[in-house]
């Protein structure tokens, strides 16, 4: 009965999700004006930032605690009854993370148009979830990526594998989201980087641990629409502020314009040095082409293959639903993504107009504000203020006295985060963009991290350990395991381990070569077989792991081994064998040597971020030869894919405890 | 009219091809001419450029929904639409 009456509740909220997210975004608004006010009024800035991101947290928890669910198929599917535009919302949610929202124009910014591959990359994978993926997997019926795998390819070790491969490309991703909620937290409110990581986890678990999917797809709507107003305002105003337009994706083609010109009068004025300068819009000065078209490779299919983003195409009510829902999600995708360059193009014109030029004891105020948390540095130093940047520079043999291109760091970061300043804007713009980092790293999280969970909960807990659990059980277990793995990343994240942006990017080379060949072929070739994708889920990941991990963190051996693939110049080789025998001497000299072993370590030049170039087709070669060589599926296995394929009719997979709505 | 699965599924195919076709020319085989079209000067955007930065972008966007209506019509016409 108590269901019953709470299946009423959810189907009323659902025929008025419209009205409820109109007054959300209405009230959000609202909210940032009566800032905008109490800033005018003489409130600290500390208290406007405080206030953004505390209020945005409390709503995102509330929302959290009020979809609380007792219900399995509400945990682990929302009850499929999401509609496709606002799964769109809740997916662009998901997946556009911290790095997405504040370092991906500042990418664009420092690498111009090879910076686009990123772009590209994060867009244009959805395509293939679209035409082959998701809908099949929405008409298989799993609560799990690997539950696909277990029922196509026979059983749990497929399971097991794929549990493998989402753990390691999703721990390491939201690690750095994690990283990201602690980074921007400290940045703007002036928190301990640690404890500001905890604060993180906190609003995590208050948004996931009740209601599952069921409340993270609500929070993600929810913090969707914060994300965009904050990515969105401070760019249109500036645009309107220059050209009069408010479509900043427009009017930067003007920038661009200017920019170009800038470029060439930096060097005729000796302000830029040609040598490292790097036109806006010139391709190929960071990538060559093989690794831009890599990349772009990489990046499409590992958004294709993240267990996070496939299994939010399980919460719609119909297969139909589930692809239009993906167009949907791209949709709000594209809204953001199309917006950076048009930040890093306006970024770009204020640097080279108004910072780069100016004598060193007029330099710009903002810069300081960005030096003093080791951001922008100025002839080398920290730019935290005016006299150490006087000093710095007249230490310089030859300088000129003026600010040169060459003098300037920038850390990516920066641009997304000092648009507001730029623009003049007051505070509350700049509390608006931090409440948009952390709803974006916040949202990517909770999907994340209630994938890593599921899987463990449902795939190994339920289906391997304890088939006849109870629901109660089974919900328990889903959430211990879900606080386990959130502290566990939290943890993690609070030794800032590594390069955050680098981690994040093995991730995509991970899922794509281990979960992609296996999941395509198991839907679009019966002659797939259990022994065929085994292997190749192994082979594939195991040498994208290998290409990975080698390159990065053996390059030495690396490079010695594969010597014969490297694209190692003559200059290079010497180079390698000089620095190697000063490391046998001198152990302070192996890093350098290490570094220097890392340009080479590779097969044909394709960077490490790329590694699925080679997982990859190794994955669907495995796949092809071993499943020719051995009997092909039985055929109630093969009458499932046929069942796959058609839209009509029940799900494959049915879920004892999984109360969902007719039809 | 009785569902025919094989027709539905060599409908369904051939759709899926035609999209991944325009997937590979927007990801990666129009940017193969960057700097042909980059001659091409539109609001200031170089069009090689443009086709990295929103071109293609849109193409997808557009190609998505398309898709969807396109085999919507499929499963429709060959009996295989959820009801």
């Amino acid at each position: 009965m108590e269901s019953a009456a709470a299946n009423k509740a959810d189907g009323d909220f659902i025929s008025n999700l419209g009205r409820i997210y109109t007054l959300y975004t209405g009230g959000f608004f609202a909210f940032v004006i009566v800032l905008a006010i109490l800033e005018q009024l003489g409130v600290p800035n500390e208290y406007i930032g405080y206030g953004f991101v505390f209020l945005t947290i409390a709503v995102y928890a509330v929302i959290g605690v009020i979809s609380r669910t007792a219900e399995v198929g509400e945990y682990y599917v929302a009850g499929r009854r999401v509609p496709a535009v606002y799964n769109g919302m809740a997916t662009g949610a998901d997946w556009m993370s911290g790095a997405s929202f504040v370092g991906m124009a500042g990418t664009l910014f420092l690498l111009g148009y090879d910076g686009l591959a990123f772009v590209l990359g994060w867009t244009g994978g959805y395509v293939l979830v679209a035409i082959l993926i998701a809908p099949f997997l929405r008409k298989f019926g799993a609560f799990t990526v690997p539950d696909f795998f277990a029922e196509r390819y026979g059983g749990n070790f497929a399971r097991l594998l794929a549990v493998i491969v989402l753990v390691c490309c999703s721990f390491t991703y939201v690690t750095a989201q994690i990283y990201a909620t602690g980074i921007i937290a400290s940045r703007f409110l002036g928190m301990d980087f640690t404890i500001a990581v905890y604060v993180g986890l906190v609003g995590i678990l208050l948004c996931s641990m009740l209601g599952g999917m069921k409340a993270v797809t609500w929070t993600q709507v929810a913090q969707y629409i914060v994300l965009i107003v904050a990515y969105l305002l401070p760019v249109v105003i500036l645009s309107t502020q220059k050209y009069g337009i408010p479509l900043p994706q427009l009017t930067y083609g003007q920038a661009i314009q200017e920019i170009g010109l800038l470029e060439q009068s930096m060097v005729t004025n000796g302000l830029a040095d040609p040598a490292t300068l790097k036109p806006h819009v010139k391709p190929f000065t960071t990538y060559d082409p093989l690794n831009f078209f890599a990349l772009i490779f990489c990046l499409m299919i590992g958004t294709a293959s993240l267990p996070h983003i496939l299994m939010r195409y399980f919460t719609t009510p119909s297969v139909r639903e589930a692809r239009k829902s993906v167009a949907w999600s791209l949709f709000f995708i594209f809204l953001l993504y199309f917006t950076a360059p048009a930040y890093a193009a306006f970024a770009k014109l204020e640097v080279y107009s108004d910072v780069v030029g100016r004598p060193i004891s007029d330099i710009r105020e903002w810069l300081f504000n960005y030096g003093a948390i080791g951001l922008i540095k100025v002839c080398g130093v920290d730019a935290v203020n005016l006299e150490a940047v006087k000093a710095a520079c007249s230490n310089i043999a030859g300088h000129p006295g003026v600010l040169r291109l060459q003098d300037l760091v920038i850390d990516p970061d920066v641009i997304v985060l000092s648009t507001p300043e730029i623009a003049g804007l007051p505070y509350v713009i700049a509390g608006l963009v931090a409440a948009g980092g952390l709803a974006a790293a916040l949202s990517t999280a909770d999907g994340l991290l209630l994938a890593i969970a599921n899987a463990l909960s449902h795939d190994i807990y339920y289906k391997m350990f304890d088939k006849n659990a109870p629901t109660f059980r089974r919900l328990v277990v889903a959430r211990v395991l879900l606080v386990l793995v959130a502290v566990a990343a939290a943890y993690t994240a609070s030794t800032k381990p590594a390069d955050i942006l680098s981690m994040v990017a093995w991730a995509f080379s991970l899922a794509a070569a281990g979960i992609f060949p296996a999941l395509v072929l198991g839907i679009w070739w019966k002659r797939a077989n259990t022994m065929g994708a085994v292997l190749g889920m192994i082979i594939g990941f195991g040498f994208c792991a290998y290409y990975l991990v080698g390159t990065r963190y053996f390059a030495p051996g690396f490079y010695e081994t594969w010597s014969f693939l490297s694209n190692a110049t003559p200059a290079q080789i010497a180079k390698f064998a000089e620095l190697q025998a000063a490391c046998a001497v001198d152990a302070a000299q192996c890093a350098a040597f290490d570094k220097h072993a890392q340009t080479i370590a590779n097969w044909w030049g394709v960077r490490n971020i790329s590694a699925a170039l080679f997982g990859l087709p190794l994955g669907f070669l495995t796949i092809w030869i071993v499943s020719l060589l051995t009997a092909a599926p039985s055929q109630k296995i093969q009458d499932m894919v046929d069942a796959t394929r058609q839209a009509a009719g029940d799900t494959i997979i049915k879920d004892k405890d999984a109360i969902l709505p007719p039809g | 009219m009785q569902p025919d699965g094989t027709r539905h599924w060599r409908r369904t195919k051939h759709l899926m091809w035609v999209m991944f076709t325009l997937w590979l020319f927007f990801s990666f085989i129009i940017h193969m001419f960057v700097y042909q079209l980059n001659s091409i000067v539109i609001f200031g955007f170089p069009l090689g450029f443009y086709m990295a930065a929103q071109g293609s972008l849109i193409a997808f966007v557009v190609m998505l929904f398309t898709f969807a209506r396109l085999q919507d019509n499929i499963d429709r016409q060959e009996g295989f639409a959820e009801e």
